[in-house]
């Protein structure tokens, strides 16, 4: 067993990226998510495992420095908040148009524009859909605790290095700001330059005189040339799609209800589950870990035990659109979410919930 | 067992501290704890809260807008706070400047002269102390050798010098929080 803590998300984030053996971070501060970079500041492991954490002049820079990083065949990652996300997106379209493996943190706040610092999940459209421009998808995945803050470093970086592509973990200012007990993992060195150059044969790393010159870009003035290079993203996405999903199940067994909830939504709805049943109502809990790949399938089986389905996001209504593509009609599907920076309560969701059930749960 | 707790006063009073060491002494006693401060515009120069959870069992939401125990430190907080005690809760505050004091009558409510005890103890800033001291008597949840524990593991090292005057301000909230209503 590791060692025991009592960190922030984002102190533990970034503790992990530490014995991870990540070889750099740059970044630039944003509320709710600056300990991020303050945490790796303070730690200063330049000292002890060589690891870079710079300061960009600008998020735009930090991407930037990041897609350099990364052609190297370096494992690094870099962390924002929405509006700071936002403009990265460009720069994650060019990682995933290069097939470059990166990390990115968001932890969400809400929007648009500069919005609020307060806790949202207004971002899953653009983590999931694109965000950036061209035909793209990038690995979603959606801590639910401070322990999972931790754990998701290696897990995105294994993702990343196994697919060749940009992986995004998608947390928000309740994840990012509490504390809890969390198990960091022993400390991994960082890789040698022999041993990047056996697992990352593509890297720019200087052309020695048995092999062409790597090439690190996404510009292809050829159409067909693209194309064909769209048809192999669009294989791997797929392959993705197969392979790596992951969900949690809560209570679903006998289930007549079920709640659909990523992340700190997924933390109060789990409360809202114990509201639920004393008031006689048998829900269950469906928490995607990953959201690009969506649970489709296992959101479809659920579909057709039960007698509607309740998308709890802390936005307008985003993921209930993939909650609905998965459900294929089955049965009604409704959301549920304060927005702007609100947090919604447990009890608001169990009432939400027995609200509709009384109205006779209506598709939305 | 689950304990939910907010802890809510001024910035500065240490009130994210306090709710740290508490948490921290849950993990001394093997229990899942959470942590949920304000980070918002109230905090930059307001009032500050933070959730507190303590449970033997895996934390749902780490968010909740009904309490167990509410620690309440000034008037703000109280006008926010006092109604989101469960019935048959408890509810503790320091008199210091409140100009209404708690008004339900379904809750148990202890006070304790938090602020005036630290200055006749010479060091405002073990004021935190002296209510988390008082909080440990009403609710015996957390063992006092875990606290001190918890003080250790949340302290840097060249602090740990002060342990002796902040347990002296826990032994002084134990032995002067008062009873002013029991359901």
């Amino acid at each position: 067993m590791g060692e025991l803590k009592l960190m922030k998300g984002n102190e533990a984030i970034a503790e992990a990226a530490i014995r991870e053996g990540v070889d750099a971070y740059f970044g630039y501060p944003i509320t709710p998510q600056s300990e991020v970079i303050e945490y790796l500041m303070a730690e200063k492991p330049h000292e002890r495992t060589g690891m870079v954490v710079l300061q960009a002049e600008s998020e735009v820079a930090a991407i930037n420095m990041v897609y350099g990083a990364a052609g190297a065949g370096k494992k690094v990652m870099t962390s924002s908040s929405s509006p700071g996300i936002s403009l990265k997106m460009e720069g994650v379209s060019y990682m995933a148009g290069a097939e470059l493996p990166a990390v990115l943190l968001n932890v969400v706040r809400g929007g648009p524009g500069l919005g609020t610092i307060q806790p949202s999940q207004a971002d899953y459209f653009q983590a999931v859909k694109g965000g950036g421009h061209g035909d793209y998808k990038m690995i979603v995945l959606a801590p639910a605790s401070v322990q999972e803050m931790a754990d998701f470093v290696e897990l995105s970086f294994d993702l990343a290095f196994k697919y060749l592509t940009p992986v995004m973990i998608l947390s928000d200012g309740v994840i990012g700001q509490m504390m809890e007990k969390v198990e960091v993992k022993e400390h991994k060195p960082r890789m040698t330059d022999e041993e990047l150059i056996k697992r990352s044969p593509w890297a720019t790393v200087g052309k020695p005189k048995e092999r062409e010159r790597n090439v690190i870009s996404s510009l292809n003035l050829d159409s067909h040339i693209q194309e064909e290079h769209n048809h192999k993203l669009i294989a791997k996405y797929k392959e993705i799609q197969e392979k790596e999903v992951r969900c949690e199940f809560i209570d679903c067994e006998d289930a007549e209800y079920v709640i659909v909830a990523y992340g700190s939504s997924a933390r109060i709805a789990q409360k809202s589950l114990q509201l639920l049943k004393e008031k006689g109502i048998k829900a269950g809990l469906i928490r995607p870990i990953t959201l690009f790949p969506f649970p489709k399938k296992e959101i479809n089986e659920i579909a057709a035990k039960v007698k509607g389905i309740l998308s709890v996001e802390m936005n307008t209504g985003q993921m209930i659109e993939d909650v609905k593509l998965a459900v294929e009609g089955k049965v009604p599907v409704s959301h549920y979410g304060r927005f702007g920076g609100v947090i919604h309560s447990p009890q608001e969701v169990a009432d939400a919930l027995d609200q509709k059930i009384k109205g006779g749960f209506k598709d939305e | 067992m689950t304990e939910e707790i907010i802890i809510a006063g001024f910035g500065g009073q240490g009130v994210l501290s306090m709710g740290k060491i508490l948490a921290y002494s849950g993990i001394m006693q093997d229990q899942e704890v959470s942590w949920m401060p304000s980070y918002g515009p109230e905090m930059r120069g307001g009032t500050a809260n933070v959730t507190v959870i303590l449970s033997d069992e895996r934390i749902g939401s780490p968010v909740l807008t009904e309490f167990d125990t509410a620690i309440i430190l000034n008037q703000q907080s109280m006008d926010k706070f006092e109604r989101t005690v469960k019935p048959g809760g408890y509810l503790l505050y320091d008199p210091n400047g409140i100009t209404r004091h708690p008004e339900r009558t379904d809750i148990n409510i202890f006070k304790i002269e938090g602020a005036k005890q630290a200055a006749e103890m010479g060091n405002t800033k073990i004021f935190n102390m002296v209510v988390l001291g008082a909080y440990l008597k009403m609710r015996p949840i957390v063992k006092l050798e875990n606290v001190i524990l918890g003080l250790k593991k949340s302290l840097p090292e060249r602090y740990h010098s002060l342990i002796p005057l902040n347990e002296a301000a826990i032994n002084n909230g134990m032995n002067n929080i008062s009873e002013v209503q029991a359901t």
